[in-house]
């Protein structure tokens, strides 16, 4: 694996039917390029949760990974609402979504914990009114 | 424990993966909440849930859940019937809820998933 592998994935806020996708593809190219299937999980249940953020509390959303002999560099950006802060965010159980969202399955105050906890590295950066830009990136060794 | 066993301890109806049944189970996670599932669950074991959109079939795969059960009698649309082959995840309907099904399973000897 000494080329980068990449590929990207345009996540439209509120589209629960596709939920999920993204993270599948990145599964099926991590499962191709024949990866340990404990990293497949992790990159995938980090990427379900970065997709499903998107979705809930974004208007669209742009997801971008990496892979190289080294690591998956997982990007997500998005044109959301923005996160007023993130320690509280980073919280296990804290949560701002709706009740409608809540009745979906999520919303559980879970979603970023689980993206840093399958990270071996986890970045955040948000502006209120703008969007939030993540990056995940998961060692292959 | 086989999906069979499972199948006949809760009186469950099998919606998918009818072919599937001698599948091994380990162990079980009841949730409703999709990213306690994605947090919580261990590799190979059972999902007993409330939910039955496609998404919970998504979650399923992305943890590496081997089958469903959807509880209180829930039938799932066509669409996440269809998924559900696709993926070959085995979906089972019970009537019984959550907790009285959870509970059934335990007492047959199917543990919990090990938390973190």
């Amino acid at each position: 694996m000494d080329e980068t592998t990449e590929g990207s994935f345009q996540i439209i806020g509120g589209n629960f039917g596709n939920a999920g996708e993204a993270s599948m593809q990145l599964k099926s190219k991590l499962t191709e390029l024949g990866v340990n299937e404990a990293i497949i999980r992790r990159a995938a249940i980090a990427t379900f949760e970065a997709e499903m953020n998107v979705i809930i509390y974004a208007a669209a959303g742009r997801l971008h990974y990496y892979i190289n002999r080294d690591k998956i560099t997982i990007k997500i950006d998005d044109m959301g609402p923005g996160i007023e802060n993130i320690e509280l965010a980073m919280q296990e159980g804290y949560s701002t979504a709706p009740d409608w969202v809540r009745e979906m399955g999520w919303g559980a105050g879970m979603g970023l914990p689980n993206m840093k906890k399958n990270s071996d590295e986890f970045r955040i950066d948000s502006v209120v009114g703008e969007g939030t830009t993540i990056e995940i990136v998961i060692n292959l060794s | 424990m086989t999906l069979r066993e499972i199948a006949e301890i809760l009186e469950a109806d099998v919606v998918a993966g009818s072919d599937d049944l001698d599948v091994t189970i380990k162990n079980a996670c009841s949730a409703d909440m999709m990213s306690a599932v994605l947090y919580y669950h261990t590799p190979d074991s059972l999902l007993i849930t409330g939910l039955t959109q496609p998404h919970v079939i998504r979650t399923a795969e992305i943890a590496g859940i081997k089958s469903i059960v959807f509880v209180l009698d829930k039938k799932p649309g066509a669409d996440t019937i269809e998924l559900a082959r696709q993926k070959k995840i085995p979906i089972l309907c019970t009537r019984f809820c959550m907790y009285t099904a959870s509970g059934k399973l335990y007492e047959a000897g199917l543990p919990g998933c090990l938390f973190k």
